[in-house]
């Protein structure tokens, strides 16, 4: 074991990471450690834009972005925190731009801009261009610029280094956070980081889901670090599923598609979202779109032998257009349906996409124990985050901007904690917990395989927690999630070794997987109401009375060591916006 | 409106994937902790042929041999991680099609060449990252910054948009012959990323750039072999952007 000692610790080297560690790397001695090659973060897959209302198109202001996204998020958004996302979006793309990001331009050679959904002029009136973009590659750009800008600041990264566990000291009755815990994938050596500040930004959990346009890695290491360690998650129910993936494969295709005028027809070739959203119609919030996707296809209405998929018809679009603004995505239909997208629609169907909920923080990225309370030392920024800037329902182009303007807060203030604060001294034994869960995978010789888990974890999360929901499906999943997480405990892996063990990870990565997912699907039975990503047929409307709160999750380990969880509630903050009936 | 590829998508949504051929995945197999040889070993595996390469490396670890180590993330040629030699060519195992790499034979998989080796199919990238780092990939500029955007006009942006397309997955630099047998050769994906700064308007670095360039280990030991084109998963240009970068050299224009 190896100890190491740094001012700011920041564990993931996506766009929130890398926007963190540009801000700490100036103010302090920072380690970035990544579980990947900090390219290879899924940031790069984030396609279609960045919202700012740089009105360099059309006439915008913040304040209407401020709307869209408390609207978006079906009023489970904090409204303070939404006006700082739209306010600082314009320096959040500013400061992109300076870094060298080459975004898309206007003849005037201005940054371009292109609609998205939910995003409209005067509080609903019409769409609005409010998207800055590079093609159809913005998170690609964005991961690549960031990772320019960390070589330029001599960033230290640590790749390949998977945090299993966060360190937490009590101190005077305050839970204080001591530094992280790692395994070194080339050598399987664990390695102890002792920090004043620790940053998580490692991302998104999309991988309990079969269908996903989550990449393999996303599985949650670091919500499940913290929850462990007696941390709250806020709002795991609501998970957005985009509407646009690749039919069976779940590869995003973008909804700049539909804002560069793409449209969404059925089995008659009918543009239904003109049913279901009047005014926005291709354009309405993702939950909208998924939702009337299904209910297509369960009225039967979808396409194909099955009737299980839509279209997105790009076919009225000049080849140009295609050529210009959505290479990679009319690409990925050429490379892996084999079809031509200047002449043949797209078959698609909803893909799970984004955790709105994740880590509680404050605006500043300071992360909860509870309600109120923060964790010294402790910040989070990005999908494994709740600010909470999405709510119920992430809009488009959202999340580019939050890894921005929420990792660049979180960057600096934990570098300033950094610099008023001692260490907190290091539990004893400080990777015992760690050393204890590689070993025991190692040695076990039981008989169930991570694979064969996991896939059934997949299957019942797509066919119980995903676009709609009821007591009874959601009652399905948490029983069949509680047998795989006994059965897990009957887990062996079959590589031994020390050198580049990803058997072993998978396995790790599993288990970070069923508690998660075991805590989406209890959270989601408790909400008796439908509100953005969250949609119980049982409880088809939203109950501002009872259920206008963010939920608080808590793992609770009785002395027996059996664990379970409690569900607490903690006010949404509310400034000018007062709930109303969404439409689009 | 029939047209030959609506046919497609009709056949494509008929297909209820039921049609499983049996194909062997021929794995160079490196493992330093068990034995300092490498060695050649088959799997058999039923698999339907527009799975990808990458599918198939998972069926294996998944099903039947966990021990099996390669590199892997997003699954769809975004993130660069799965570059490997796959028949002999470098190609990301996520953008490559069963179909398309004739299953009727063995499939050859082994690890990209020129980096060392750590175990099967993963490389130690620390080289390939340093020469990158090298040639300064960010932006340069001088003087004080604006308060809003720096302009640049939808020709001085297209200008270099081939190059920014680069996912430093590896196929192309270590594709080529001259870095196979010179390590020190900087190698197309870094050339590709100087010239993605060096012709774009904004930065005013290019001149140093160059000068690296111009090393002995730069842009001249490139043989004009096209590997590095054929292997780009990006289709970028990448020979095309080092005659660019030799030509800005000859005459300082760029």
């Amino acid at each position: 074991m190896k100890i190491h000692k740094y001012d700011t610790v920041i564990v993931g080297a996506g766009g929130a990471g890398m926007r963190a560690a540009i801000e700490s790397t100036k103010r302090s001695r920072t380690a970035v450690l990544t579980k990947l090659y900090p390219t290879r973060s899924h940031t790069g897959a984030a396609q279609g834009g960045m919202a700012a209302a740089l009105a360099n198109v059309e006439e915008d202001n913040w304040e209407w972005h401020t709307f869209d996204t408390i609207k978006g998020g079906d009023y489970l958004v904090d409204q303070d925190a939404a006006e700082i996302l739209a306010k600082e979006a314009i320096d959040a793309v500013l400061d992109l731009e300076k870094m060298g990001l080459p975004f898309g331009r206007t003849p005037a050679g201005e940054i371009d801009q292109r609609r998205f959904g939910g995003h409209s002029r005067n509080h609903g009136e019409a769409p609005v261009r409010r998207a800055c973009y590079s093609g159809d590659r913005t998170g690609h750009m964005i991961l690549q610029t960031l990772y320019q800008n960390c070589i330029k600041e001599g960033v230290e990264f640590f790749n390949e280094f998977y945090v299993l566990d966060q360190l937490i000291v009590e101190e005077d009755g305050v839970k204080k956070s001591a530094g992280v815990v790692a395994y070194e994938l080339a050598t399987g050596e664990i390695h102890v980081f002792q920090a004043k500040s620790v940053i998580y930004a490692s991302g998104g959990t999309g991988k309990f889901f079969k269908v996903t346009s989550n990449a393999h890695t996303l599985t949650g290491d670091g919500q499940a670090a913290c929850y462990r360690r007696g941390l709250p998650l806020e709002d795991m129910e609501f998970f957005q599923f985009h509407p646009t993936g690749i039919w069976r494969m779940g590869i995003l295709l973008t909804e700049g598609a539909r804002g560069e005028g793409g449209i969404l027809r059925n089995k008659d070739g009918e543009r239904f979202m003109e049913k279901y959203a009047p005014v926005m119609k291709d354009l309405a919030s993702r939950d909208v779109v998924s939702r009337s996707i299904y209910t297509e296809i369960r009225e039967g209405r979808g396409c194909g032998p099955e009737g299980d998929h839509v279209y997105l018809d790009l076919t009225h679009l000049p080849p140009e257009q295609l050529d210009a603004k959505l290479p990679d995505i009319t690409e990925f239909a050429r490379t892996y349906l084999g079809i031509e997208p200047y002449t043949d629609p797209i078959p698609i169907q909803p893909t799970a996409h984004y955790a709105m909920g994740g880590i509680p923080t404050n605006v500043e990225g300071e992360v909860l124990s509870d309600n109120t309370t923060v964790v010294p030392g402790l910040y989070a920024a990005g999908e494994v985050a709740c600010v909470s800037v999405h709510g119920a329902n992430r809009l488009g182009t959202n999340s580019l901007l939050d890894i921005n303007v929420f990792g660049k807060r979180a960057g600096i203030a934990a570098a300033e904690y950094a610099h008023t604060a001692d260490y907190v001294e290091l539990p004893e034994n400080p990777a015992a917990q760690v050393q204890a869960q590689v070993e025991n995978l190692l040695s076990a010789t039981g008989t169930e395989r991570v694979s064969v888990i996991r896939k059934e974890l997949q299957e019942t999360m797509d066919a119980n927690v995903m676009v709609f929901r009821t007591e009874q499906t959601i009652k399905t999943a948490v029983e069949k999630i509680a047998e795989l997480r006994e059965r897990y405990k009957n887990v062996s892996v079959q590589d031994k070794g020390k050198r580049f063990n990803t058997d072993l990870l998978e396995a790790i990565e599993l288990g970070n997987l069923l508690d998660l997912a075991e805590v989406m699907a209890v959270s989601a039975l408790a909400r008796k109401e439908s509100r953005g990503g969250h949609y119980r047929e049982d409880y088809p409307n939203r109950d501002d009375v009872n259920f206008m709160r963010h939920t608080m999750a808590y793992r609770e380990v009785a002395d027996g060591g059996k664990d379970s969880i409690r569900l607490d509630y903690k006010p949404v903050v509310q400034t000018r916006y007062q709930p109303m009936e969404r439409k689009y | 409106m029939a047209t030959p590829t609506m046919d497609k998508l009709a056949a494509l949504e008929a297909d209820n994937g039921s049609h499983l051929i049996t194909v062997t995945f021929r794995i160079r197999r490196f493992n330093p902790e068990i034995s300092e040889e490498a060695t050649w070993e088959d799997f058999q595996l039923e698999i339907d042929p527009k799975e990808r390469v990458l599918d198939g490396l998972h069926k294996i670890k998944w099903e039947m041999d966990g021990s099996l180590t390669f590199r892997r993330s997003c699954a769809h040629g975004i993130c660069g991680s799965d570059a490997m030699r796959i028949n002999g060519k470098n190609r990301l195992a996520c953008k490559t099609l069963i179909k398309d790499i004739n299953p009727s034979k063995p499939i050859t998989i082994e690890a990209i060449k020129g980096l060392t080796v750590q175990k099967d199919l993963v490389v130690d990238m620390e080289p390939f990252f340093q020469a990158y780092r090298d040639v300064m990939p960010f932006l340069i500029t001088k003087g004080n910054e604006p308060t809003r955007e720096r302009l640049q006009s939808p020709e001085d942006r297209e200008r270099f948009d081939d190059t920014t397309k680069c996912i430093l997955c590896a196929a192309c630099t270590s594709s080529c012959p001259v870095f196979w047998n010179d390590g020190q050769y900087f190698g197309p994906a870094a050339i590709v990323n100087a010239h993605r700064f060096i012709f774009d308007s904004r930065d005013e670095a290019g001149e140093q750039r160059l000068e690296i360039l111009n090393d002995k280990d730069g842009v001249w030991r490139c043989r004009t072999t096209f590997n590095c084109t054929d292997a780009c998963p990006r289709g970028i240009e990448v020979t095309k952007a080092i005659q660019e970068v030799k030509r800005a050299l000859i005459t300082r224009r760029f």
